[in-house]
């Protein structure tokens, strides 16, 4: 038994143009036994900013709350909003304080950095269970669902998507890589973040 | 395991599959090759089945140690699991009713498996466990079946069919064989449910479930069992069941297979995708109810979270 498989669900990242898209699955279970269908495993941690925790559900509760208290620190020492790319790191050394003792979590981020010019800057990156950061260009992924979402991702994603095309193709990616994972499903629920604004949508999915 | 009287007894089943082995190596020169394919079922004309076993000196537990067991999941041979099959006796027949989906590990490898083996116009096997275990041996049945017909001038009866199977794979217990099986069909004595194991168990009954899914599809079919069902709640019965186990099962889905056995033989009734059946139901079937099975999509407005519309409004 695996304890990065006992609840399941799975989360995947995508960079559009201008903007970054973030989906994850809705399943609660324990082992075989699926319980919930509204598992919320994405939180959001500024307006620009989405963090994903895949894995055991116990810790997805602990650490959303340990990122909503840094990121607070944070806040009012520095009297700003996190960047994403700081919020990476800070993900990245909160899991290693951890290193012989880890959360069982994968976290996948997705954000909009400012750019000296005034524009935006898409940014999405994953760490493992122990913080080891990967910032990609195109699409992170993780959860039970992981290898399969590589296959679809791999085969569905082309660089500068518009939102809605965005929206599309994490969709896409995500319902058809749960169906082939027994552990990951019972609907889904994507984020599209762009300049002005978030927008959030629940799928239907395959319920078996 | 006295490997020991294992490797010089004369009576054991491996004993008599060494001597098979010899005498059909003695035979060479008359091979069933020579006359063509087979289909594995050559060995038929040489009385005992002669699989070729591993050649150290206990077969057994060596492939206990290498083969998909549930206490060691870590093992080399990997054999795909989990299923949701069920199948119950009642006034109109047998219903026969399955899932489709065959996982290996958390992969979801296959949504359109048949898990229900047709051994004959009035036999029909269930499949859970190892997939070729079950179809092979449930083949195999079925050309004995059609030999007991030949020679006694009458159709085998469930009981017999069913004992032959698993006097057979009694033949082959520690081995690694995996078979949870229901064998159903209707004889002289009417309708019948056999549930047979790998183990060598072999249970006659009115209802029975088999699978990671059983327990929730046993949950439905307690509560809706009847022996006076009509044929159309029966079958209602067994695909609400299907769909219960499909539902919260990890490791079963995709599609429901329903069967039914009458006097004149086994009636493929249809094949129903779980999901459909979640949203909408499985369409215009006698013995459905219209509209989803999915908790959500049948209370919908009906209970405090998501109030009927008049209740709101006040």
């Amino acid at each position: 038994m695996s304890i990065m498989e006992l609840n399941g669900g799975s989360v995947v990242a995508m960079v559009g143009k201008d903007c970054v898209a973030i989906a994850s699955d809705l399943r609660l279970g324990n082992q075989a036994l699926s319980v919930a269908t509204n598992f919320q495993k994405i939180f959001p941690v500024t307006d620009r900013i989405y963090l994903g925790l895949p894995g055991l559900a116990t810790d997805v509760t602990t650490l959303r709350e340990r990122f909503r208290f840094r990121v607070n620190m944070y806040t009012i020492k520095e009297e700003r909003e996190i960047e994403p790319e700081t919020f990476a790191h800070l993900v990245s050394s909160t899991l290693y304080e951890h290193r012989f003792g880890p959360y069982y979590i994968e976290p996948v981020m997705a954000g909009l950095s400012k750019t000296p010019s005034g524009g935006v800057k898409p940014f999405i990156a994953a760490t493992d269970l122990i913080g080891c950061l990967n910032f990609a260009k195109d699409f992170v992924v993780a959860g039970t669902a992981s290898t399969k979402l590589y296959g679809v991702a791999e085969g569905l994603w082309e660089p500068d998507l518009e939102p809605e095309d965005l929206f599309e193709t994490i969709s896409q990616t995500l319902l058809n890589a749960v169906d082939r994972d027994a552990f990951s499903g019972w609907g889904c629920i994507v984020h599209v973040i762009t300049k002005d604004k978030v927008i959030t949508r629940t799928l239907k999915g395959r319920m078996d | 395991m006295n490997s020991f009287a294992e490797r010089f007894s004369t009576t054991s089943a491996t004993a008599q599959m060494r001597i098979a082995q010899a005498a059909a190596a003695d035979e060479e020169e008359f091979d069933g090759a020579m006359w063509g394919s087979d289909a594995g079922f050559g060995s038929l004309a040489k009385g005992v089945p002669s699989f070729s076993v591993p050649a150290v000196a206990d077969p057994t537990s060596f492939l206990r140690l290498h083969t998909d067991d549930h206490a060691d999941p870590n093992c080399r041979i990997k054999i795909k699991h989990g299923t949701t099959t069920l199948a119950f006796r009642f006034q109109g027949g047998v219903i026969v009713a399955v899932d489709s989906r065959a996982t290996a590990g958390s992969y979801i490898a296959s949504g359109t498996v048949k898990k229900v083996i047709e051994i004959n116009p009035y036999l029909l096997g269930t499949m859970a466990g190892g997939a070729a275990d079950c179809q092979y041996w449930e083949t195999y049945l079925g050309m004995h079946c059609r030999l007991h017909e030949l020679r006694n001038r009458e159709r085998i009866s469930v009981s017999a069919a069913s004992k032959y199977l698993s006097n057979l794979v009694y033949g082959y217990k520690g081995m690694g064989l995996s078979m949870g099986t229901m064998i159903c069909g209707w004889d002289k004595t009417g309708p019948a449910v056999f549930y047979v194991d790998s183990d060598g168990t072999r249970l006659k009954g009115d209802l029975f479930s088999v699978g990671s899914g059983s327990t929730h599809a046993y949950g439905v079919l307690d509560q809706g069992y009847r022996w006076d069902l009509t044929d159309e709640e029966a079958q209602e019965l067994g695909r609400r069941s299907i769909y219960a186990a499909g539902h919260r099962d990890a490791y079963s889905g995709n599609t429901c297979n329903l069967y039914h056995v009458k006097e004149d033989g086994w009636k493929f009734i249809g094949n129903y995708d779980i999901s459909q059946m979640h949203y909408d139901g499985p369409g215009d079937v006698p013995g459905a109810p219209g509209g989803g099975y999915g908790y959500d999509i049948r209370v919908e407005g009906r209970n405090s979270s998501n109030p009927p519309a008049v209740a709101a409004a006040a």
